[in-house]
């Protein structure tokens, strides 16, 4: 069963409950889906028993001696990738989107395609079972396709290993990583917070889920920051019949589990965040489809 | 004019709370400013001030129609595309273009050499410019649900700033690939906001070191101080990295912003700090060093 955690906005609290559900108690696997700003292998410290290269797309290069200037490529340009400075054509790799058009167009040849081959992905243990994790060079795109490559590997591993759960810890938005971390998985988790960010967020990634018509459980992390903004979101969730699992505290012993390397599940099982991290994970994955 | 873009690596550490407040007290201190939300995935900076719509403008983006009666199922556009937006099985005479994974370069209309290929505009997204106190003051992309990349709807917001203002001010999408790149690519200066955790940590090494390869001059400032430890501070001084302000965590805070309410203008300390931050990098970094 392939679990993804995801959250409009950013920093409501996905990586960390991602890790506290993977420490529960049986073994898992876990794969960290928000491969753009990586950060579970921090807690986790995985061992790397595989390391994939991934060609995340291409990028155009001039080659000065062939090139007569003659500013055709910038025409066919739709990126804007291409100027002419000081009668020099000039690609701007930021810009470039890797699309062969000016390769194929440039009538001197001299325009060459590059691998842009910095990312990675890797695979290994970590103590409560798998891990599966990709890193982005910076800068890079196709990140969706990253997301496809860790999702697959993932799968592998949990049937090699027999284990049956998968937790995706996905990116935050509503691109495309997202979009490939929850196409065909069996439960979306939406981690938001009580701030009008959090909710005008959550309703942007509530609309995306249904169009993929998956099950979408909402946990409202820090609720108490402001109860009645957290309110509006319960209210909200219960107008659209989305499931609330649950609602959590504002702890600061998250950060410090955090800096001890530790989930708070295993920080200090006895918390009373922790009991809740528990039964909200329970009531997900009993939950019929 | 000076374009200065508010980034972390990591989402929810603070970058459209700075963002905002600092527009704000830019606008106090009575420079013609403007703010930018290029977090065109989950925009939300307009939610913190009383706006007025000026105008809205759809950004498109082409897509290929190919006109199967003049077709000759080549395949000569298939093999242009490097997206794999174009299916073809030339036996079945059958040919689809997949619109979602197409990026609009225009190879397969070049490809064809039989003109069976026209083009035809998909919405991508809206880039819309609002008032504020009268003025027009606030750029938002936004990016359609289920579009894959939020880069050409960024663009188009950061393209219809006001040349005659004096300060830009940019939200830019969390993260350091092609969308961050994007939004401070066109920036003077970048402000990176993180939290003192190790994942803020981890995050704002990985910024630092996007931001270096494309020689941007940055500084940071930690949001949430006192909560975690004190490695980024650490960090930041071995690699001489101007820390710009620490916000300590108040309670106060987290909740004045969580109502949508802007902190700066219920706090003259913190809209005192901000302002002295900006100034010093205007002063270090503006005009002069911007007539490139």
């Amino acid at each position: 069963m392939e679990i993804a955690i995801i959250s409009g906005k950013g920093g409501t609290g996905k990586s960390s409950l991602s890790a506290a559900f993977a420490t529960l108690n049986s073994e898992v696997v876990i794969a960290d889906c928000d491969v753009d700003a990586a950060n579970l292998y921090l807690l986790f410290n995985p061992t790397h028993e595989e390391e994939i290269d991934y060609i995340s797309g291409h990028k155009a290069v001039i080659n000065y001696d062939l090139c007569s200037n003659c500013g055709i490529c910038q025409s066919y340009c739709r990126f804007d990738a291409i100027s002419i400075i000081n009668s020099s054509v000039v690609i701007s790799e930021i810009s470039c989107d890797g699309c062969f058009l000016c390769s194929r167009i440039c009538p001197e040849n001299a325009i060459k395609m590059v691998q842009n081959d910095k990312s990675r992905m890797y695979s290994g243990s970590f103590r409560n079972g798998k891990m599966v994790y990709g890193r982005l060079a910076p800068g890079e795109e196709n990140s969706g396709k990253l997301v496809n490559m860790v999702r697959e590997k993932a799968k592998q591993v949990s049937s090699e290993n027999g284990l049956e759960t998968i937790i995706l810890d996905g990116p935050p938005g509503i691109g495309c990583p997202v979009i490939s971390t929850i196409t065909g998985v069996d439960k979306v988790v939406i981690v938001t917070e009580p701030t009008i960010s959090g909710l005008h967020d959550m309703k942007r990634t509530v609309e995306i889920v249904q169009k993929f018509s998956l099950p979408a459980f909402v946990i409202i992390n820090k609720y108490d920051l402001n109860s009645d903004m957290s309110y509006q979101i319960e209210d909200w969730c219960k107008q659209n019949r989305i499931t609330i699992a649950g609602l959590l505290p504002f702890d600061k012993q998250m950060v410090e589990a955090m800096i001890m390397g530790k989930s708070i599940t295993e920080f200090n099982p006895d918390l009373d965040i922790s009991k809740k991290i528990k039964t909200i994970w329970n009531k997900i994955l009993n939950q019929k489809k | 004019m000076m374009k200065i873009a508010i980034a972390s690596g990591k989402g929810g550490t603070g970058k459209t709370f700075i963002a905002t407040n600092i527009f704000y007290t830019l606008l106090q201190n009575n420079y013609r400013a403007m703010l930018v939300d290029c977090d065109a995935e989950a925009p939300n900076s307009i939610a913190f001030f009383e706006t007025k719509q000026i105008k809205e403008s759809e950004v498109t983006q082409l897509v290929p129609v190919i006109n199967k009666d003049t077709c000759t199922f080549c395949g000569k556009c298939h093999e242009y595309c490097n997206y794999n937006a174009i299916f073809i099985l030339p036996p079945m005479k059958v040919i689809q273009v997949i619109e979602d994974l197409c990026h609009g370069c225009g190879a397969c209309s070049v490809a064809c050499k039989v003109g069976a290929i026209s083009e035809k505009p998909v919405s991508l997204g809206q880039v819309a410019l609002y008032s504020t106190d009268g003025l027009p003051g606030l750029i938002e992309a936004r990016m359609n649900i289920g579009v894959m990349s939020p880069v050409p709807v960024i663009k188009a917001a950061i393209r219809q700033v006001d040349n005659k203002a004096d300060i830009i001010i940019m939200d830019a999408p969390p993260g350091t690939s092609c969308p961050f790149i994007q939004t401070v690519a066109s920036a003077d200066y970048v402000i990176l906001v993180t939290e003192p955790t190790p994942f803020g940590l981890s995050d704002l090494k990985q910024s630092v070191e996007t931001l270096k390869t494309i020689n941007k001059p940055c500084g940071v400032i930690i949001n949430r101080s006192g909560l975690g430890n004190n490695e980024v501070q650490e960090y930041l001084s071995n690699e001489d990295i101007s820390l710009l302000l620490e916000i300590p965590f108040k309670k106060e805070i987290a909740e004045l912003y969580s109502r949508g309410k802007i902190v700066s203008e219920n706090d003259s300390f913190f809209a005192c700090q901000l302002s002295e931050v900006i100034r010093d990098i205007i002063e270090q970094h503006g005009n002069s060093h911007n007539q490139r």
